[in-house]
């Protein structure tokens, strides 16, 4: 097989090339804090009652709260907070669809690229 | 156990050609490994409190310490046979192909850079929380931190984890000196797990909020495997590898059992979940300020020593993709004095800085854990395939790990479970990263890899792989 020789990179090709994964860096990890898309699923199950009974906290968990500079009121925000977990099918399937056919593409990909390499490295003996 | 294979590769400066220095041994790779991960007993670990309650909060500790075991097992003997900078990344390039080991490398980038930016964050906002001076930011903090560090980094691999192994014992020890201080063998004196973590409360969202706590159970240990980062640096690969990345896993599975156990009998779970520190409040919680102010500077320690830690594996990863001309060859190039890959650990220091700004501790957490599951996930397979390629026998391995193929199937099971659990609560975010890592894939393989040589690629000395 003959070997592969890959073209020279001008100066300007490789700071092209920089920018594109700068930039690809700043979308991939910027754009979901923009969109509103990273962080926790969580929403306020709000009481009327803010007392550390309704609130579920017993003595020692008061104690434990009060301690920390918390009253009934301030940490029934905290206390109220809660994930509510109800698997939403449709984007539990696009995720899976997702990540199968990354991985899927990911190892074809790779090893077209791996027959060239082993090709050409035991070719060369 | 035999001699592990080490390559020494070079780079040319100025007519010059130079490599990164052999001077480390055992403890460094312990240094670095628990350097990284200590920081997550000191603040992450406990957002998985938040998703399932304190009780599923140490089932996923110990789930996930088995899924982190398979991870140091299979490390360790890839890497004590492919000794190479970059760790994973030179695995997925002898074993797999280009394309992956491009994609390996940017797992690690981001999963190391995000926690670089996790541990600023948490130093900052720590050292604001004590001074408690109204209108003080932890943006200068953040900067300081991100920029002292990256100078010890440019400046010797030795120096900086020398620093890093004398801060993480310090650290690893102060959880050591508040367990033995709150009589742990007594509980109604001090501790009050009964009284807080009670029947009605242990699981508040039942058996998927265990499911969910994976998410950020993967803290305890997340970059445990980052010791591979140094294959090119230490002595002895064969011995010091397996020792340090073992000896890593058993230090901080002790590490996260006892943090455990002090923070859920002293604060309710709906506190341990959300707080920044949950170390620093037990220590407040004892009503012993010897203890909260040990526990303060241990914190920051921890912070340090990930930060400096992950630094160090960020920008090896990164060289290692400027060596291979995977991205411009620019980032290839060694330091002639301190002979450390200076312009990868300049380029990614704007960029942590960066999201340390935008982004808050559990979205960087988050970031970091998704490529770390995403890289767990490639090394279930790899392990599959590298035995398969290379049967026992056939080449020389620097350790054999045991069980085969019993951790790779733990771990690829424990990481698709992981994968629902970020899907509770944060699966957008996922989609979005995968997304990403699926286009940047497109660009490599379409565009970038032809600038790549293609037999160069496979630098150990073995037979042809079988089947090819």
């Amino acid at each position: 097989m003959a070997r592969y020789t890959p073209p020279e990179q001008s100066k300007a090709g490789q700071v092209f090339d920089i920018a594109v994964v700068v930039v690809a860096i700043f979308v991939a990890l910027w754009l979901p804090l923009k969109l509103g898309l990273a962080g926790a699923a969580k929403s306020i199950d709000p009481l009327d009652a803010k007392t550390w009974d309704a609130l579920g906290q017993n003595a020692t968990m008061a104690s434990i709260w009060e301690k920390l500079g918390y009253t009934p009121e301030t940490a029934h925000d905290i206390i109220q907070n809660r994930f509510h977990y109800v698997i939403d099918w449709p984007t539990l399937i696009i995720m899976a669809i997702v990540l199968i056919a990354y991985f899927v593409f990911l190892f074809r990909a790779s090893d077209k690229e791996y027959r060239e390499v082993i090709n050409e490295k035991f070719d060369d003996k | 156990m035999t001699a592990a294979v080490e390559t020494a590769q070079t780079t040319t400066i100025d007519g010059d050609r130079v490599s990164l220095l052999r001077v480390l041994g055992p403890a460094h790779v312990w240094a670095l490994g628990v350097g990284i991960v200590l920081v997550g007993e000191f603040t992450g670990w406990n957002f998985s409190a938040d998703k399932g309650g304190a009780l599923a909060a140490l089932i996923v500790c110990w789930i996930v310490g088995l899924l982190y075991t398979s991870v140091a097992m299979i490390d360790s003997e890839v890497t004590s046979t492919v000794a190479a900078a970059g760790g994973q990344y030179a695995q997925a390039k002898h074993i797999v192909g280009p394309l992956m080991a491009f994609n390996v490398a940017l797992f690690l980038v981001f999963a190391y850079t995000m926690l670089e930016v996790s541990d600023a964050i948490l130093l900052g906002d720590t050292i604001v929380a004590k001074a408690g001076v109204e209108g003080l930011t932890h943006n200068s903090f953040i900067a300081a931190t991100i920029v002292v560090l990256a100078w010890l980094n440019y400046r010797g691999v030795l120096m900086t984890l020398n620093v890093n192994f004398v801060i993480t014992a310090i650290a690893y020890v102060s959880i050591v000196i508040l367990f033995f201080s709150v009589s742990p063998w007594t509980q109604g004196a001090v501790l009050k797990l009964n009284e807080l973590v009670t029947p009605g409360n242990a699981l508040p969202y039942g058996w998927i909020g265990v499911i969910a706590a994976f998410q950020f159970g993967i803290w305890y240990y997340l970059g445990i495997e980052g010791t591979t980062q140094a294959a090119e640096e230490v002595r002895s690969p064969a011995r010091s590898l397996p020792y340090g990345t073992m000896a890593g896993m058993i230090t901080l599975l002790i590490a996260a059992a006892m943090t455990w156990y002090v923070c859920a009998s002293l604060m309710p779970w709906e506190y341990l979940g959300i707080t920044y520190y949950p170390l620093w409040d037990a220590g407040k919680l004892t009503g012993s300020p010897l203890l909260e102010n040990l526990l303060f500077i241990a914190t920051l320690l921890a912070a340090l020593a990930s930060a400096n830690g992950c630094i160090n594996d960020a920008a090896r990863a990164w060289f290692s993709l400027g060596r291979d001309r995977y991205l411009p060859s620019w980032f290839s190039a060694v330091h002639p004095k301190y002979r450390t890959p200076y312009r990868s650990i300049l380029f990614l220091l704007p960029i942590a800085l960066a999201f340390a700004f935008i982004a808050d501790l559990n979205q960087a957490i988050t970031f970091s854990i998704l490529s770390g599951v995403l890289q767990y996930t490639f090394m279930s397979i790899n392990i599959m395939m590298f035995r398969k390629k290379w049967p026992l026998g056939t080449i020389r391995r620097g350790y054999t790990h045991p069980f085969h193929p019993l951790p790779a199937i733990v771990l690829f099971c424990l990481c698709m479970v992981t994968f629902f659990a970020i899907f509770l609560g944060f699966g957008s975010q996922l989609i979005a990263m995968t997304v990403f890592y699926f286009l940047i894939s497109l660009w490599f393989h379409f565009y970038r890899y032809k600038f790549v040589r293609r037999g160069d690629q496979f630098s150990m000395p073995w037979p042809k792989p079988q089947g090819y």
